[in-house]
């Protein structure tokens, strides 16, 4: 499928290169400039799983509670509403200048190699785009089920802590993880997002000019820690779920 | 041993290629692969065919013309090796090899499995120089030079510009090499002079060049003949950043 969309992608690209020189100002750039902004983004893509696994945590005590709240904290602060647009700018961003960095390099190899070589390099790293495919649209039903759902057609019953009304966003959780596909689905898109960070957390140094004998075994160790703590963390919520009194 | 070999055939960079089938007998483990090549053709040009065209100069891993993708591999199995140092003694009796060119948009196909590495030479010309006095021999000790320093720019040098690393990524990028021939001067002192406008001038036509980016799968330092290493890479990354931020002009 990915070699079809390839040739498609190819053809379309051949068109629009053969009737426009420079194709707007982000394919004008610099390949290097273009690897910093992805290694950015991604690297603020990834303090921001940290904090929202922080508040998926909160999931797994007794009562939803300090959840709801949390997420109604989230979902209302000032501060965090700016942080939002500045969130929705960095997903934007680093997709868009990663589909700008693949085409080019689709580009750079029109015609492939019979047998494809299969060097002695980490595995992750040749599936940065199927993984990020994967991940988007785990995303695009993440979003619609509990952003879109939830703060703008309202979609969501309400409970009442300590004397005020929140969104019960707990319940909603627990009910979508009581289904056995919603589970599955979830579990597999954790998996990949795990490989997609074990190369990308440590090659987003490189990217930065970050290489160092003394600092990088360092920096690639954290990337397999940060890689099975974000999966596992956000994996263990819905097994839990699932299999557990909630 | 008998071979049997599939190789590339393109009569120029307009016509499309494709793969022809040949079987060569009497191949002696003690021939290097471009022997062997040379013994298909003595056999190709007997039977009144056209020989296959392939690059060779020095046969002994420093010159860097010689770069087949052989079974997947760019010169083929074995590390730290070029195409000449490979043995038939790798392969067994029967096998099947395939040879292709190096395939990238920014080395097209001349004819056969000789591409056009001229690319290599545009971006050394974009920078790769230092200003030095003309006249007289300046004294040797002048300027000093770390030890360790000093050896890092030389492992450095040592790339012989084959393009393994291109031919290795799944990007086609250069970045390997470009990294490797920025380094090599600009962690010299006599380098320092134009490092930042080098650094943004070789990258700049590596990209007008239409080689691909860095996506850091380093299958270019498992593939280079000469061991360079990726870390190059990053010093590259870290020196055209500082070009950028630190230099007067908007580019």
């Amino acid at each position: 499928m990915f070699h079809s969309i390839r040739l498609f992608v190819l053809s379309v690209m051949n068109i629009v290169q053969s009737n426009y020189t420079i194709m707007g100002n982000s394919l004008s750039q610099s390949s290097l400039t273009k690897k910093y902004v992805v290694a950015l983004a991604g690297l603020f893509l990834i303090t921001f799983l940290f904090v929202h696994l922080a508040i998926n945590l909160l999931l797994l005590l007794p009562a939803t509670d300090t959840f709801n709240v949390a997420a109604h904290f989230m979902g209302t602060n000032i501060i965090i509403k700016v942080f939002e647009v500045v969130l929705f700018s960095g997903i934007f961003i680093h997709i868009i200048y990663s589909l700008i960095v693949q085409v080019q390099n689709w580009m750079a190899r029109p015609v492939r190699y019979k047998l494809e070589n299969w060097s002695h390099t980490s595995p992750f790293s040749k599936f940065m785009i199927h993984t990020s495919v994967i991940i988007f649209i785990f995303l695009v039903f993440h979003l619609i089920e509990f952003y879109i759902e939830t703060k703008f057609l309202g979609q969501i019953a309400d409970v009442v802590i300590d004397g005020e009304s929140y969104p019960d966003m707990g319940l909603k959780v627990i009910t979508a993880f009581k289904i056995p596909i919603v589970v599955i689905g979830y579990i597999l898109s954790f998996i990949v997002l795990g490989f997609h960070l074990h190369h990308g957390f440590q090659s987003a140094f490189q990217s930065l000019g970050l290489n160092h004998t003394k600092y990088t075994p360092t920096i690639k160790l954290l990337s397999t820690a940060v890689s099975i703590i974000l999966a596992v963390g956000f994996i263990i919520i819905p097994l839990a779920i699932y299999f557990g009194n909630y | 041993m008998n071979i049997k070999l599939k190789i590339w055939r393109q009569e120029n960079s307009k016509v499309k290629g494709k793969f022809i089938d040949y079987v060569l007998d009497n191949v002696s483990p003690g021939m290097s692969f471009l022997e062997m090549l040379d013994a298909l053709n003595t056999k190709l040009i007997q039977e009144g065919g056209s020989p296959v065209a392939f690059e060779h100069d020095c046969r002994e891993g420093i010159c860097g013309s010689c770069g087949l993708y052989i079974n997947g591999r760019p010169h083929g199995p074995g590390e730290k090796s070029t195409t000449c140092e490979l043995h038939m003694r790798s392969f067994k009796d029967g096998d099947t090899i395939i040879v292709e060119p190096w395939r990238a948009k920014a080395f097209p196909v001349i004819r056969d499995l000789i591409v056009d590495r001229s690319g290599f030479d545009e971006i050394l010309k974009a920078g790769g120089f230092i200003s030095v006095n003309a006249g007289a021999a300046p004294e040797a000790n002048s300027i000093l030079v770390n030890k360790e320093v000093s050896e890092e720019a030389f492992d450095v040098a040592t790339c012989i510009g084959c393009g393994a690393c291109v031919a290795a990524c799944k990007n086609a990028s250069a970045m390997l090499f470009v990294s490797a021939k920025i380094s090599q001067l600009a962690i010299l002192p006599q380098g320092k002079v134009e490092a930042a406008q080098r650094v943004q001038a070789m990258v700049a036509k590596m990209d007008e060049l239409g080689f691909g980016n860095c996506t850091n799968t380093y299958a270019c330092e498992a593939e280079c003949p000469k061991g360079i290493k990726v870390i190059n890479i990053a010093r590259m990354n870290r020196e055209f950043f500082t070009a950028k931020v630190v230099s007067q002009k908007t580019t």
